[in-house]
């Protein structure tokens, strides 16, 4: 990775306040607004993808709760929480009527936000994305695993999601958290993730998908060993669909990567998406 | 000092390369496994064997809940209470429990508690456990991040429906009712006593101590594991201002015995071998579920050996807990206690001495044991031993955690039935 460790790339950090709870705001770049809201295990540290992205546009990334930087997730007890809670967040952070990429989990909230509130998502970006469920074509039990096992289906390549978990060590420990409160705020993401989507059923959202009239693009990693890559065509055929308008999503598979595929190919995926924004 | 006869009715036909060509004994146990014609019978000695532990003077007998478990065939402990209920007249019949976050609503439990607390005169334990993350999470598909929330919810939902005499609405976060009436109502007042099987998680041992509960430690692993756990527990019951009332403990272990301890050896090997060889063979991967361990826990595990310890048979699941463990170990380790009747009893007062528990749970009857050597065990056990231990206690300390039956003139008697 270049970009992920060293003074020069440092996001800006300020927090906000959701339900009563804090959430980190990490933002770096100039121009307009770019909102990101990560997948499984968050962002625990800046990313490459991250840096890319604000070489063109300001880029703001809010946690959600529960996940690294972010709190209150205990607070949430259902989907409807959770998408007030995402409205929230995305307003507190300045994002509201802004493009917005929403990843894996964090995929999932921008697509509900987007079909419940047609002003607060400019462009939409969802990368692989929780939400649908076929029984023909099921998700993989990320929960029920062994944690060896995690990395390798988080990721294409294993050691790409192992670093961007990995507890920081040598210089970049001297200002970070100690190893036991990593592992507590590790925990806690995938806690807050199983709160979101146990037991990785239907949450409703194929029964709002239409509703979304921002542009939209889906981008999937062809090797996405959690969420099979066929659930791109189904989030496509259904966005846009709705009698608010709209118009169908596009798709775009990113070669090589798996269902984090802004770790796995952090310049691919972050060149697709400013193409479409 | 209370000597109660646990039984987990395990499947005892698993067959002897179960570890090796299946993924687990628990959530995924393959179905083709379960012979219903044998399960008739293993349900029917089972029965027997928990029927003559009452016969034999244990002072109460224990059923418990597990799901889609090889070596708990308990779906519904209240099924084998109910029936136990007809067939005993004084033993404490010890429900060790319903997992409250499972029953919807959860006043299925005051219901089925109450009934049961009728049935057999005011002889019946409420156990309340969370449940293990394989019963609760997977079998269950219960979220792991909110199931201590809705049990402790299901638990006020029951104390309240269990006591206050005017029908009321509840209004929790996860549970709204508007019309709560428990018809019928436990003959103990103001409800049966409360025990709570616990893994070893600080916030249950916080939780048993503010309600006064009864900490029920319920591992495979035995005394010598146990004993860390347990020094834990009264560690904190001490920083809380608690007594050492060794009633307010309960806790499991394994027993063998026989004439002599090399009798015991032979005649326990296999049973011993199969519970801990195929009845413990789970995947480690329902070991645990995101959230279900609190940060608290979390943090004290990686902080204390004491949790460690604690964590580790909390999670009986785990392949990395048994391993390939061979007879000598779990003799050696203490999972299971053998030897002659003298040698049981001197260990036993050992155990309850050092880990100051008034409440102890014996599984006799353990893997693929068959009745005639369970009774056998259970008998001797009851004659020798018992006699040995049981005035433990009960000079110095007042059991308030027992079931307060009606006397015997108010009890009904089944009628004898010709079969």
């Amino acid at each position: 990775m270049t970009a992920a460790r060293g003074e020069s790339s440092r996001p800006q950090e300020s927090a906000v306040t959701v339900n009563g709870a804090s959430c980190r705001v990490w933002q770096k770049g100039e121009g307009k607004p770019l909102g990101f809201l990560a997948g499984l295990g968050g962002v625990p540290r800046w990313t490459e993808f991250l840096d890319r992205l604000a070489g063109s546009r300001r880029v703001v990334v809010p946690s959600l709760p529960g996940f690294p930087g972010g709190l209150g997730h205990d607070s949430l007890d259902d989907t409807a929480d959770w998408i007030a809670m995402t409205l929230d967040l995305l307003e507190a952070s300045g994002l509201e009527g802004a493009d917005l990429i929403g990843a894996s989990v964090g995929g999932m909230l921008a697509a509900e936000a987007a079909a419940f509130s047609h002003a607060t998502v400019g462009r939409l970006v969802l990368i692989a994305p929780f939400g649908l469920y076929e029984a023909g074509d099921p998700p993989a039990d990320v929960f029920a695993q062994p944690a060896a096992a995690v990395p390798g289906l988080l990721c294409a390549r294993a050691e790409a999601a192992a670093a961007h978990l990995a507890a920081p060590e040598g210089e970049d420990a001297m200002d970070a958290m100690d190893a036991m409160e990593w592992t507590v705020q590790l925990a806690r993401a995938n806690e807050a993730a199983a709160r979101l989507l146990w037991p990785l059923g239907d949450r409703g959202l194929r029964k709002r998908l239409h509703r979304i009239t921002a542009p939209t693009l889906v981008l999937w990693g062809e090797r996405d060993r959690i969420l099979p890559p066929s659930y791109a065509k189904r989030f496509a055929a259904a966005i846009g669909t709705g009698s608010s308008g709209g118009r169908a999503a596009s798709v775009k598979r990113i070669e090589g990567a798996g269902h984090l595929a802004y770790l796995d190919e952090p310049e691919a995926t972050a060149r697709a998406v400013l193409e479409f924004v | 000092m209370k000597l109660c006869f646990f039984h987990l009715m395990p499947y005892s036909d698993l067959p002897p390369d179960f570890k090796q060509k299946n993924s687990s004994v628990w959530v995924d146990v393959d179905s083709r496994l379960f012979d219903p014609a044998k399960g008739h019978r293993m349900y029917n000695e089972f029965l027997d064997e928990l029927e003559f532990a009452a016969e034999a003077g244990f002072d109460g007998i224990c059923v418990n809940e597990h799901h889609s478990n090889g070596y708990g065939l308990m779906p519904s402990p209240n099924l084998m209470a109910s029936v136990l209920a007809r067939r005993t007249r004084d033993a404490a019949i010890i429900v060790m429990g319903n997992s409250l976050a499972l029953y919807n609503p959860p006043t299925r439990v005051a219901e089925e508690f109450a009934m049961l607390d009728c049935l057999s005169g005011g002889r019946l334990v409420a156990g309340f456990p969370v449940g293990t993350p394989m019963d609760t999470c997977y079998a269950y598909g219960q979220n792991p991040s909110m199931l201590r929330a809705r049990y402790l919810e299901a638990h006020d939902l029951i104390m309240r429906a269990w006591t206050e005499p005017e029908p009321f609405t509840f209004a929790g976060r996860f549970n709204q009712l508007r019309y709560v009436n428990v018809w019928p109502r436990p003959v103990q007042k103001p409800h049966p006593p409360v025990w709570i099987p616990g893994g070893g998680s600080i916030e249950t041992w916080h939780w048993c101590a503010e309600m006064d509960y009864v900490y029920s430690y319920l591992s495979y692993l035995g005394y010598k594991a146990g004993e860390a756990t347990m020094r834990g527990f009264w560690k904190e019951m001490e920083r809380l201002g608690k007594d050492r009332n060794p009633y307010r403990a309960g806790f499991l272990q394994f027993v063998g015995v026989a004439e002599s301890r090399a009798e015991a050896l032979r005649i326990y090997r296999e049973p011993a071998e199969y519970f801990y060889g195929r009845c413990l063979h789970v995947n480690p991967r329902w070991a645990t579920a995101p959230g279900y361990m609190s940060e608290a826990s979390i943090r004290a595990r990686a902080q204390s050996m004491v949790a460690q310890a604690a964590a580790r048979a909390a999670a009986p699941a785990g392949q990395s807990a048994y391993g390939n463990v061979t007879f000598e170990e779990i003799i050696d380790q203490g999972y299971v206690i053998v030897g002659s009747p003298d040698e049981v009893a001197d260990q036993l007062r050992e155990v309850v001495v050092n880990l100051n528990v008034g409440q102890l749970m014996l599984l006799l009857q353990f893997g693929n044991m068959g009745r005639d050597l369970a009774m056998y065990n259970t008998e001797l056990f009851q004659r020798r031993v018992a006699p040995q231990i049981r005035g433990m206690f009960d000079d110095r300390w007042e059991n308030r955690w027992w079931p307060r039956a009606l006397p015997a003139e108010k009890r009904a008697v089944p009628r004898e039935v010709r079969a």
